[in-house]
């Protein structure tokens, strides 16, 4: 995080002067330097630094030099679309990448299988801007059933905006998130049908088998639940991974979430916005990956028996 | 009147250009309370044909004719049927414990399963029944172990779990594959008497797959011996074993080691007819012979090696003492012993003889020098030159990427840089005629060779630096019988004509009678006892020595 932290910060004082960008042509040297000094700009850096990661802890980013208003607040303000649409996203790999890949695992020959691996193929191969586009066409031009752009009616919760308790925020992130979820989803589905196969080849599925046990539960409760320990891992990694293509999306589709806000603020140079957005991120991979940690614990008992040995 | 009744059973295995007939025209019968042995080497089909009973014969294998009966049902015959009868009426054992059970649900998950998926039973009633199980397969403590993962278990202790899963719904045959290859001799016999006492108690009818002569010997009523998928004989265990029929069977009985008397040589029945009764070893003209000099070439010295477990914390619990205070000397030209159960700290000692591993501390002398004190790299390459090794497994041990030529010339080069490339040529060559290896071998890759060749090349690697001291860590025990007769033999004649010294790692006490001079027995990384073979054999002294002779298998026990 510190070290995420030192970039985000760097590139204050790196990309170009932020007094440049804040004032008018006309501005006099003379109010130049006083703004200087009285955003602290002329201290040493280390003091610098610190103040920044006392102010970024607590959620302080900063003006945006574009919209001059607080950085938190632009923030807050998007935070929620970005959320929902990376998790229903999430969801929807996570779900059907998992269903498809154990039944592409065990029906290894089947015409439906082939056909689903073929389809994923062009998941990975074609750019999310360009399904995006394809989506928009299909869906909102040519069968004019989905809006093919924002979020739709929202409701405020006070903290909270969300687009699930109004038909046409239901309806306004479904393309989105399809596509968002398309590249995760075919990585899923080839990773679990990698380890479904590895995992029939087992041992412990051929004794379980010689027990006489159901299919159903061999594939979706012996082969399954150790198939999805490494789905986990690659899981909470691209989650991180989705928010960042989410950037794509939702220019794409104008969904007024983070990325958006960033695509804006990459353009007008605005670097509270950028660090703040670089801040978060990081800040979201860290978590996620400590949640994985956690959710090992949960799944994996050798991990477990290790954990209890160590504190016991 | 027969439980299993196997007739006319062939399974082929459809590939691409040829159909490999895995078994072949195979009739069997087991009774009950009766437990049949199935022997053969590996590729023999044994387990193709406890596989095709219970219906597990992996893609593209297929039972393509004969059929199966189970008391009076034909099993063959509705093949979507057979769910009824896995676990319920069949109980399959296989080889490693380690692996047949999933690591991630608790055994008492795992039963539970099992016992509700076959019988009629609430979930404590199944639970109160799978506790008994785990007690009747002697598993101390079931009420506690009940909630344990199999990965808290020892070997033994797994696979004690999988035959009590494998029993939980009272099936009335047990089909056991190598049941007892992955596990100690100590715990073995434990398994073993196990098996033998279910099948008492219980009646059962079991087909005991294995390829280790000593357990058909002491276990089995009857015995079917297999080769390439065919039946070569089948009748009562001792009559097979005392009378063979068969030169096949004959010359598989040959190549066991005796566990009562040490022999020159195994006589290799198939290859009687081959001029290959003493191996000319081209070798020897190349080698600067070293006398045999009746002196220590290698002294150890009060060595001990730990291992920590916990890389943060001094936590004394966590070190696990490997080897611990072990001293012993090997006179040049002689071999040396080294015998253990795993964890004994056998494998150690022989990676710090060749300097893979520092000692933690003691000293190892070689030839009068102290090698674990050299820092210096280029000196501590004088030693290597002398020192080789050949390890357990042919398969990991050649690099699977380079051709023969290059396995063996890589040593031969970084000894000798200045080699000329024809001489080098020759030299590849006088060593792979001197391993039995043709001279065409050497352009080809390991893959292409069996366990048996791979493990020649590495001899043949590891003698190309003209080496005093063989380090052999379990070098034929990967191998079947037969092979593993032809690789001692070779061991044998080379020692003899190039007076190697060996130092000879293992847990089969038989082959190390047949292999070595002087023995050390070792136990959780002490050395328990040094004497002569035949002495240690004849007349144990310590304890645990005894122990070991009293359950290893014996073949002869048929005899008497």
């Amino acid at each position: 995080m510190l070290i995420v932290a030192f970039v985000s910060f760097s590139l204050f004082n790196f990309v170009g002067d932020p007094i440049n960008n804040m004032v008018g042509e006309e501005t006099s040297d003379e109010e130049r330097s006083q703004l200087r000094e009285s955003l602290g700009l002329n201290d040493p850096v280390h003091i610098q630094f610190s103040r920044f990661i006392v102010n970024a802890s607590q959620g302080e980013f900063g003006i945006s030099y574009q919209l001059r208003r607080p950085v938190s607040e632009l923030i807050t303000e998007r935070l929620p679309a970005t959320i929902e649409l990376v998790l229903i996203s999430a969801l929807i790999a996570l779900v059907s990448g998992t269903l498809l890949g154990v039944y592409t695992g065990i029906n290894r020959k089947g015409f439906l299988s082939d056909a689903i691996l073929a389809i994923s193929l062009l998941g990975v191969s074609l750019p999310t801007f360009v399904i995006g586009i394809l989506f928009i066409y299909l869906f909102a031009v040519i069968l004019g059933v989905l809006p093919s752009f924002g979020r739709g009616e929202v409701v405020d919760l006070g903290f909270w905006s969300t687009g699930f308790l109004t038909i046409t925020g239901l309806k306004a992130i479904i393309l989105p998130s399809v596509t968002l979820s398309l590249f995760q989803m075919t990585y899923i589905i080839r990773l679990v049908r990698a380890e479904m196969m590895e995992i029939l080849q087992t041992d412990y599925i051929k004794f379980a088998k010689a027990r006489g046990l159901s299919e159903k539960s061999i594939y979706y409760k012996h082969a399954l639940k150790n198939g999805l320990i490494p789905v986990i891992t690659i899981a909470g990694i691209n989650i991180g991974t989705l928010i960042a293509f989410s950037i794509i999306t939702e220019t794409v589709f104008q969904w007024p979430g983070m990325g958006f806000l960033f695509i804006q603020a990459v353009q007008f140079v605005d670097i509270p916005i950028m660090s703040a957005y670089l801040f978060f991120i990081a800040f979201v991979f860290v978590m996620i990956n400590f949640i994985v940690d956690i959710l090992y614990y949960f799944i994996d008992p050798r991990i477990r028996v290790k954990a209890e040995a160590a504190s016991g | 009147m027969s439980f299993l009744k196997i007739n006319n059973l062939s399974v082929d295995y459809k590939m691409r250009r040829e159909t490999v007939h895995a078994a072949k025209n195979i009739n069997i019968e087991v009774s009950k309370g009766e437990i049949l042995g199935l022997v053969g080497e590996s590729g023999s089909g044994k387990s193709t044909v406890g596989n095709a009973i219970i219906n597990l014969i992996d893609e593209p294998g297929k039972v393509s004719n004969g059929t199966i009966h189970l008391g009076d049902i034909n099993i063959q015959e509705d093949p979507e049927n057979i769910i009824k009868y896995r676990g319920k009426k069949i109980g399959l054992i296989f080889q490693d414990p380690q692996t047949s059970l999933n690591p991630i649900f608790t055994i008492g998950e795992q039963l539970i399963e099992t016992i509700q998926t076959h019988l009629k039973l609430d979930a404590d009633q199944a639970k109160s029944k799978a506790i008994n199980l785990l007690k009747e397969v002697g598993i101390k403590d079931a009420e506690k172990r009940f909630n344990n993962y199999p990965h808290q278990f020892s070997g033994g202790m797994r696979q004690r779990v999988v035959i009590s899963l494998a029993l939980c719904c009272e099936p009335e045959l047990l089909i056991a594959d190598e049941p007892t290859t992955a596990l100690d001799v100590s715990i073995q016999s434990q398994i073993l008497e196990l098996i033998k006492k279910l099948t008492r108690e219980r009646n059962l009818a079991v087909i005991l797959i294995t390829h280790d002569m000593g357990v058909i010997a002491e276990t089995t009523d009857r015995v079917a011996v297999m080769k390439n998928g065919k039946l070569v004989e089948i009748g009562l265990t001792k009559e097979i074993l005392t009378q063979p029929k068969e030169t096949y069977t004959k010359s598989l009985v040959s190549s066991v080691p005796p566990t009562n008397k040490k022999i020159s040589r195994f006589i290799i029945v198939e290859k009687e007819n081959q001029l290959i009764k003493n191996t000319n070893i081209k070798i020897l003209n190349r080698w600067t012979k070293k006398e045999i000099t009746k002196q220590d070439l290698v002294e150890v010295k009060n060595l001990y090696k730990s291992f920590d477990d916990n890389f943060f914390s001094d936590d004394s619990k966590n070190i696990v003492m490997a080897v611990n205070d072990v001293s012993f000397n090997i006179m040049e030209g002689e071999s040396f012993g080294l015998v253990g159960e795993s964890g004994s700290g056998k494998s150690t000692i022989a990676k710090m003889i060749v300097n893979l591993f520092k000692p933690s501390e003691g000293d190892i002398y070689f030839d009068k020098t102290c090698i674990t004190k050299i820092n210096d790299n280029r000196e501590m390459m004088k030693f290597r030159k002398q020192i080789q090794m050949i390890f357990q497994d042919p398969y990991s041990s050649l690099n699977g990427r380079l051709k023969v030529e290059d396995i063996i010339a890589e040593p031969i080069k970084l000894h000798n840089p200045s080699i000329k490339n024809i001489d080098l040529k020759n030299y590849i060559f006088d060593l792979l005629e001197s391993v039995e290896l043709s001279a065409n071998s050497a352009t080809r890759y390991p893959h292409e060779f069996s366990g048996g060749q791979r493990q020649r090349i590495s001899i043949a690697r590891a003698l190309a630096t003209q080496p005093r001291l063989l380090v052999c860590d379990e070098p034929t025990s990967a191998l079947d019988v037969s092979i593993q007769a032809q690789i001692l033999n070779l061991l044998k004649d080379l020692q003899e004509q190039l007076n190697l010294t060996i130092l000879f790692i293992s847990h089969d006490l038989p082959v190390v009678r047949q292999m070595c001079n002087k023995i050390g027995v070792l136990k959780n990384g002490k050395l328990c006892e040094i004497s002569n073979s035949e002495e240690l054999f004849e007349n144990p002294k310590h304890e645990y020595t005894k122990e070991l002779l009293r359950l290893m298998p014996k073949i002869e026990t048929i005899y008497n």
